[in-house]
């Protein structure tokens, strides 16, 4: 069956922003999946609010809309651009929320919309758990004994049924929002209240924990003709119990036999077959009972998703793609695979390798949350790594996650080198405690444990996960044990190096056993020829002649890389993601590959998160899917001749070996390391900065408490404190006083000649500026001017900002130009630079220079209609920006804003405020000619709810009373209730604006968490005070707020564009647009 | 890894040659695997301590070695595994698919250091030794692959006896190989025996439908064993046959004797032309109008006896992920199949014959039916063990056929 020619334009709608089990896996789908369809001559329109996304380039659709992704906005965008089609299936869950939405308000119906991919009964059959539950039992296959309930009291009769341990799920989440395992009534009580909240449908599924279960999944495509395939099969390191997001997998599965396997895939195939995904790829989650082999199905999900990203990356097979064309009504014999060639994509992938994938986690941004892993995902990235034995790829695994750990263990200051005393190390009591509670840093307790001389069977025991995972492990112990038969490396025989590398040793595990240096094991390797070489991924095990580059490298005879002598240039990717550091910097890499690839060169990728745009072997001529550390970087350097590398564009991971891999020879194209080092040394930046006159916030750098101290005094309080050489304001604080200073100076930070401490003024109430510029030498050229609306002090990578600036005058517009231009001279800029400044009383202050890709760049590129890393890359690459034809800033002349996304809701016990410590996963863009208008949207595109009325709750701090009152009568004028504490009601009354009191907390009832809980309030503005007495009662707050959804501003400028957004919403509406259009008008403004 | 006999002595190997020989810091022996072009690889031993020759090829499954082990059909054979850890799930009774290992070696890259599955109840390393079956750890398999892929099917020889190349490189070249020789002989059984074990095992596919078709009466099966395995018999049993297993060269009449109502058959190793005794028996008793269902092997006899021809192929197919078109039904099914030798579709007279299944990866005949007499054959193997089982339906089609031939 050929391509479907009743159907000639298809609106693909996108999953958002990125948030805890969501990330940018389904950029990497959408965009493949875009590609696809236009490649079958297909009009594809597209919705996300994601402007991070390489999907949203608008040379990726017909039709780009930027709007979030909400029912009421999608309608509009049907009723404008009357699709033939919808694809529900590439978005994860937000789109196939989404799309049950117009289907069940009857647009998709209305305007004749088709769903393809999987239809609206298919979707609710998957999801709805009772559907689902009837479905399977008429297959036979065997569930959890469970039970549906949508209220506490139903809740309460299930588990008298099933009994406890209890598995609670809300229905129609994604990442296992709001579930988890109750062990006890009250826990009980309080997940199924939280789950029935957050299900979209008020619906929760309890059923028996099988908590310590093997747990398994299939990736399964099955097309018009009926064919099925299972692309991948998935084992999962750690049992049931732990999210499968959050557990360390393995493709493929390990622990099955064949006659397991193939029941299991019999059961897969049956299940696709019965609820009816007729046209592209599900995901299937079993678990087997290692006891007797018993097999229960956990769940399946109708569209592609972060695990078919990974199975896709493990075996060659791109998912999504084939997905977009099974979709259009190809089937799958129809369709080629694109690595051999020859043979099509109806078959299953056969691997030669192992695939291990470790989650990364950022609990460190959450303190108030406990480290624990359970059925509710955490882990805010991942990265995959490839070896041919489980040992080398899950030692590749750990190093690829840039925690610290160069594999599994032997990282500076483990406890278990030669050189550390005995003392210190835990008790095996402590470890069998430290065994029972899974954290993200358990594979290093089970080596603690096992190197403690606990055995395997005890691990096993405590952990349940699978012997044969900790024998591996154990090998690897043996390995490093065996490290004590010699005096030194010198005395270390060539074959048994070989055995350590063969097992995944790095040189600076190696290294650091024998207190030797990384550089001299690897003169030493060279020396011996022990060199890896690099392997193919081709979905074959080798059977057929693999046409596509895709590489990893592992330590045996023969190479399959193939020097193609053309000019060649290595792009350095960002590795997981994680907070501060995420799909930005892989958007630009992917824009640097796209352009330079037109340019003539031959890109060579490297990077090691699955979930990217980056690591699709289409991205680029040669992807080598490979840890971002110097050993592996220079590895992959030494395969063939290569121009020079770019490290401005993989955020800090890239930079931070840039110098040692210029030293080793690498030839770093753009900024020098050198430069980059310049500004990011305090000392040498303040010298700079007053040679060019360019004024900064007083500052200093302490070694000690004592020197903290003295800085501060001198300084004046507040002060801005933080450790050096940190992403995403790691540990920062704004400190009002010297305990407070002290207090952090020994909590927070371990202060040391080496590790110095950052002190800077706090310019309280100023106005933060973000500015993104190229610089060839020549040319400085302003990306855009970006202003916050959050006072400086707020991480800006929180921080809502538009472009162009909301406020600031032309005059300081101007002075912010000639310091970029200035700074970009001096730090002997080449490429993109991104710069922080502060604007108080009319004066221009310069925070922090990054000579890189910043967060920013793709927010950037989307509201200018200009690829800035592209252009960055030409720049890079010798170009001058004369020549590339970009010479001027282009100002749009519609606002776009750009608004953060936190994971608040996932952390428990987390305060809902923002800091100079970055926190939020994700951003969105609202685009409009109305500055509320844009803002509005940004805002919904949030997932949160603007309130047109009603009535809004205003708390501030002193400090803020006098600033909110033109905010409260712009809500009075707008005829909102307002309601106070008594201090802020106090001076609104004294300003005669009308409001209510209401109790703050312990001072009677109802109080304000009260008249939150009971739904009267719409919108909470409540500024945090840096006094400890209020801040539980401020805390508390916002707490009832995010647990009912309640939009909650914490700052005074927040609140002010809310009230602008609510009154441009009140007085037009809100349209929709596409960003070809804005372009096309912006190119036609007088310059 | 790869040398030539003229550089071969150990102590000149660089350690990118010869790293892999201490890769599990195991004192396992050291052991040879020398292919007839001079190409040396060196791995630890495990298994049967002794010296074997053999043709290798590839198998590509992930999972089912065990299956693999126990197959008749890698008679001769030296059989390289694509995926990298072996003997994870150790060896269980269950998944034996017949009494015997009939492979000349076992070449992989890892052995696991632990059994782990509930079923099992030894480990891979004392049961390769118990049956004398060499095998080798700690090769590039993936290098052996390419050059089979590149090169095809050739001679090699295992030792962890014989350390020394050129004597290696001597014996192997002195082996005549298996083109043109009858190995059916040496893993077909002795005599006529019942089979009435079903699919009784645990995690085996179902075929409840095909209990049905039939009735109460077991139709009589005439199985010719050309070295079958055991989920052939046991998918059989269960779609209702009343089973007796035949040598592979018991004689036409022999089994005519037996009054069979249909005939089966199977599987086997090696080149099928040789096999004029069984090619005679298939062409009588398929022209004397026996239903007939043909497996691999017994698919080129069935080919061959209707005149057709078949030919040896480059390296076969040895894997799980093969994936068969049904011509008919325009529906494709992931197969199982291990085979070297290929019936020749322009060979075939297509006024008798129909080709039903095709190849998609190269478009070879994998499946046959007459258009006049009662019988389909087929290339691949649909009682999988190992691999998918989306063709086991086959047992009940066959059921079918010989319920509508006898007018049941």
């Amino acid at each position: 069956m050929p391509r479907r020619t009743d159907i000639q334009s298809i609106l693909v709608v996108g999953a958002g922003p990125i948030v805890i089990g969501q990330a940018c896996e389904f950029d990497y789908s959408g965009t493949q999946g875009c590609k696809a369809l236009r490649e079958e001559g297909y009009t594809v329109i597209l919705i996300n609010s994601n402007p991070a996304t390489i999907m949203t380039d608008p040379a990726m659709a017909d039709r780009t809309y930027i709007e979030p992704v909400e029912v009421d906005v999608v309608a509009k965008i049907i009723e404008q651009e009357r699709p033939d089609a919808i694809l529900p299936t590439l978005g994860g869950q937000t789109a196939l929320n989404c799309c049950i939405g117009l289907h069940e308000a009857g647009i998709l119906e209305q305007y004749g919309v088709e769903m393809i991919g999987a239809n609206a009964e298919v979707i609710a059959k998957a999801e709805d758990r009772q559907q689902f539950k009837a479905a399977m039992e008429r297959i036979g296959v065997k569930l959890p004994p469970s039970g549906v309930a949508h209220s506490l009291e139903e809740a309460q009769q299930v588990v008298a049924h099933i009994g406890l341990p209890a598995v609670i799920r809300p229905g129609f989440t994604m990442g296992g929002s709001g579930g988890g395992i109750a062990y006890n009534p009250e826990e009980f009580e309080q997940i199924v209240s939280r789950g029935l909240e957050l299900s979209l449908n008020s619906e929760v599924l309890i059923e028996k924990s099988i908590a310590g279960w093997k747990e398994f999944e299939l990736e399964v495509m099955r097309d018009r003709k009926d064919n099925v395939v299972i692309v991948c099969s998935i084992e999962n390191l750690d049992p049931m119990g732990i999210h499968t997001g959050d557990s360390v997998t393995v493709a493929p599965q390990q622990t099955l036999t064949d006659r397991e396997y193939q029941e299991m895939r019999d059961e897969a195939i049956a299940i696709i077959r019965e609820i009816g995904v007729e046209t592209g790829g599900s995901n299937i989650q079993f678990a087997v009972n290692p006891e007797n082999g018993d097999r229960i199905v956990i769940e399946m999900n109708p569209r592609v998703s972060r695990s078919s990203a990974l199975a896709s990356k493990a075996t060659g097979f791109p998912i999504a793609k084939i997905a977009a064309k099974l979709a259009v009504g190809f089937s799958l014999d129809e369709i080629a695979n694109d690595i051999t060639k020859q043979t099509p994509a109806c078959f299953e992938p056969t691997i030669d390798y192992v695939v291990v994938k470790i989650p990364r986690f950022a609990f460190e941004k959450f303190p108030e949350a406990k480290p624990e892993l359970g059925t509710q995902m955490k882990s805010v990235g991942e990265a995959m790594s490839i070896g041919r034995t489980f040992k080398e790829a899950l030692q590749k695994a750990l190093r690829s996650l840039e925690t610290g750990n160069p594999g599994l263990g032997l990282k500076a200051g483990d406890m278990w080198l030669p050189s550390a005393p005995r003392r210190g190390r835990p008790s095996v009591r402590d470890l069998k405690r430290r065994l029972a509670q899974p954290r993200p840093d358990r594979l290093f307790t089970v080596r603690d444990a096992l190197k403690s001389g606990i055995s395997l069977e005890e691990v096993h025991e405590i952990t349940r996960i699978d012997p044969w995972f900790l024998a591996h492990i154990a090998g690897l112990i043996a390995t490093e044990d065996q490290m004590r038969r010699y005096g030194s490396f010198e005395d270390v025989p060539a074959n048994t190096l070989a055995t350590y590398k063969h097992n995944g040793f790095s040189d600076e595990q190696i290294a650091r056993w024998f207190g030797t240096d990384p550089a001299r094991v690897r003169r030493r390797r060279h020396e011996l020829g022990l060199v890896p070489v690099f392997n193919r991924i081709d979905t074959c095990a080798a059977e057929f002649e693999s046409y596509t580059p895709y590489l990893y490298s592992t330590y045996e005879t023969a190479t399959e890389v193939v020097d193609t002598g053309n000019k060649k240039i290595m792009v350095l990717g960002g590795g997981p993601n994680r907070i501060g550091q995420g799909i930005e910097f892989d958007y630009c890499c992917v824009q640097a590959c796209l352009e330079l690839r037109q340019r003539g060169y031959e890109i060579i990728m490297v990077n090691c998160n699955p979930e990217t745009v980056s690591t699709d072997f289409d991205s680029s001529d040669q992807l080598f899917f490979e840890p971002l550390t110097v050993e592996d970087v220079l590895h992959i350097w030494q395969t063939q001749s290569i121009e020079g590398a770019i490290v401005q564009f993989g955020g800090q991971t890239p930079l931070n070996i840039a110098l040692r891999l210029k030293r080793a020879g690498v030839n770093i194209l753009g900024t020098t390391p050198e430069n980059i080092d310049l500004v990011e040394d305090r000392e040498k930046f303040k010298e700079m900065l007053e040679e060019l006159e360019i004024p900064q916030p007083n500052n200093g750098i302490a070694t000690s408490t004592e020197e903290a101290d003295e800085i501060a005094l001198r300084i004046g309080y507040p002060v801005v404190v933080r450790p050096s050489y940190v992403l995403g304001g790691r540990g920062m604080e704004i400190v009002y006083d010297r305990s407070k200073l002290k207090h952090w100076m020994a909590t927070a930070v371990d202060a040391s000649p080496e590790h110095p401490v950052l002190i800077d003024q706090y310019l309280e109430n100023a106005h933060e500026v973000d500015v993104d510029a190229v610089f060839d030498g020549d040319t400085c050229v302003i990306g855009g001017i970006m202003e916050h609306v959050e006072e400086a002090g707020i991480h800006s990578g929180d921080s809502t900002c538009t472009l162009p600036p909301y406020s600031l005058s032309d005059e300081i517009q101007d002075v912010i130009r000639d310091y970029t231009r200035k700074l970009a001279e001096a730090a002997q800029v080449r490429g993109l630079m991104n710069i922080q400044y502060a604007v108080k009383d009319d004066k221009v202050y310069v925070l922090e220079v990054n000579p890189r890709a910043s967060r920013t760049v793709p927010f950037v590129s989307k509201a200018i209609g200009l690829s800035l890393a592209g252009i960055a890359s030409r720049v890079m690459a010798g170009e001058k920006l004369v020549d590339i034809g970009f010479t001027k800033e282009i100002v749009p002349p519609h606002y776009s804003v750009k608004a953060p996304v936190f994971p608040f809701n996932k952390f428990p016990g987390t305060d809902v405020i923002l800091g100079p410590e970055m926190k939020s996963t994700g951003e969105v863009m609202g685009i409009d000619t109305d500055l509320g208008c844009a803002v509005a949207k940004a805002y919904m595109a949030t997932s949160r709810t603007l309130p047109l009325n009603g009535t809004v709750f205003i708390s501030v701090r002193d400090a803020d009373k006098t600033a909110v009152e033109p905010i409260a009568r712009a809500f009075a004028d707008l005829n909102f209730r307002i309601l106070a504490t008594p201090g802020t009601k106090r001076h609104l009354d004294q300003a005669g604006i009308p409001c209510e009191q209401v109790y703050k907390r312990g001072e009677g009832r109802p109080d304000v968490t009260d008249t939150i809980a009971s739904g009267e309030i719409q919108l909470v503005i409540n500024t945090p005070s840096s006094d400890p007495l209020t801040r539980d009662d401020e805390k508390a707050i916002r707490t009832a707020a995010l647990h009912r959804n309640i939009p909650t501003i914490t700052t005074v400028f927040g609140a002010r564009i809310i009230a602008t957004a609510i009154d441009s919403v009140r007085r037009h509406g809100l349209g929709v647009r596409a960003m070809q259009d804005y372009y096309a008008a912006a190119a036609t403004q007088p310059a | 890894m790869n040398d030539t006999p003229n550089n071969s002595d150990p102590a000149d190997a660089s350690p990118s040659e010869a790293h892999l020989d201490d890769a599990r810091l195991s004192d396992g022996k050291p052991c040879l695997f020398v292919f007839e072009d001079g190409e040396v690889h060196r791995g630890r031993h495990f298994g049967h301590d002794g010296e074997s020759v053999g043709e290798v090829v590839f198998n590509t499954a992930m999972s089912g070695y065990q299956e693999v082990l126990t197959d008749p059909s890698y008679k001769g054979q030296v059989v390289v595994m694509t995926y990298p850890l072996i003997g994870n799930t150790g060896i269980n009774p269950e998944d034996e698919e017949s009494d015997g290992c009939y492979l000349s070696g076992f070449v992989i890259r890892e052995l696991s250091p632990v059994v782990s599955n509930q079923r099992a109840t030894r480990d891979l390393n004392s049961y390769l030794t118990e049956r004398q079956i060499i095998g080798i750890e700690g090769v590039d398999t993936r290098s052996i692959v390419r050059k089979v892929r590149e090169g095809g099917a050739m001679r090699a020889i295992l030792s962890s006896v014989d350390t020394d190349v050129d004597s290696l490189l001597a014996k192997v070249r002195a082996w005549p190989g298996l083109h043109g020789f009858d190995v059916v002989q040496e893993v077909t059984c002795d005599k006529p025996y019942p089979w009435t074990q079903g699919l009784d095992g645990p995690f085996l596919p179902r075929v409840d439908e095909a209990a049905d078709v039939g009735g109460d009466k077991r139709p009589r099966l005439a199985v010719m064993d050309f070295g079958i395995k055991r989920n052939m018999l046991r998918g059989l049993h269960a779609a209702g046959y009343d089973v007796q297993v035949f040598p592979a060269s018991t004689t036409a009449e022999a089994i005519l004797e037996h009054a069979p109502d249909c005939l089966f058959l199977s599987n086997g190793p090696g080149d099928p032309e040789p096999l004029g005794y069984a090619i005679s028996t298939i062409r009588t008793l398929v022209n004397g109008g026996l239903p007939t269902f043909g497996i691999c092997l017994g698919h080129q006899l069935t080919a061959l006896a209707l005149g057709g021809r078949t030919m040896k192929m480059k390296f076969g197919h040895h894997g799980t992920n093969q994936p068969v078109i049904d011509l008919t039904t325009e529906r494709t099914e992931i197969t199982s199949q291990n085979h070297s030798y290929v019936v020749d579709g322009e060979s075939l007279d297509l006024g008798a014959v129909e080709i039903t299944h095709e190849n998609l990866n190269d478009r070879s005949v994998e499946g046959l039916r007459h258009r006049d007499l009662p019988l389909f054959t087929v290339q691949y193997h649909p009682e999988a063990a190992p691999g998918p089982r989306d063709a086991f339906y086959l047992f009940r089609r066959f059921r079918e056929m010989v319920n509508q031939h006898a007018g049941v």
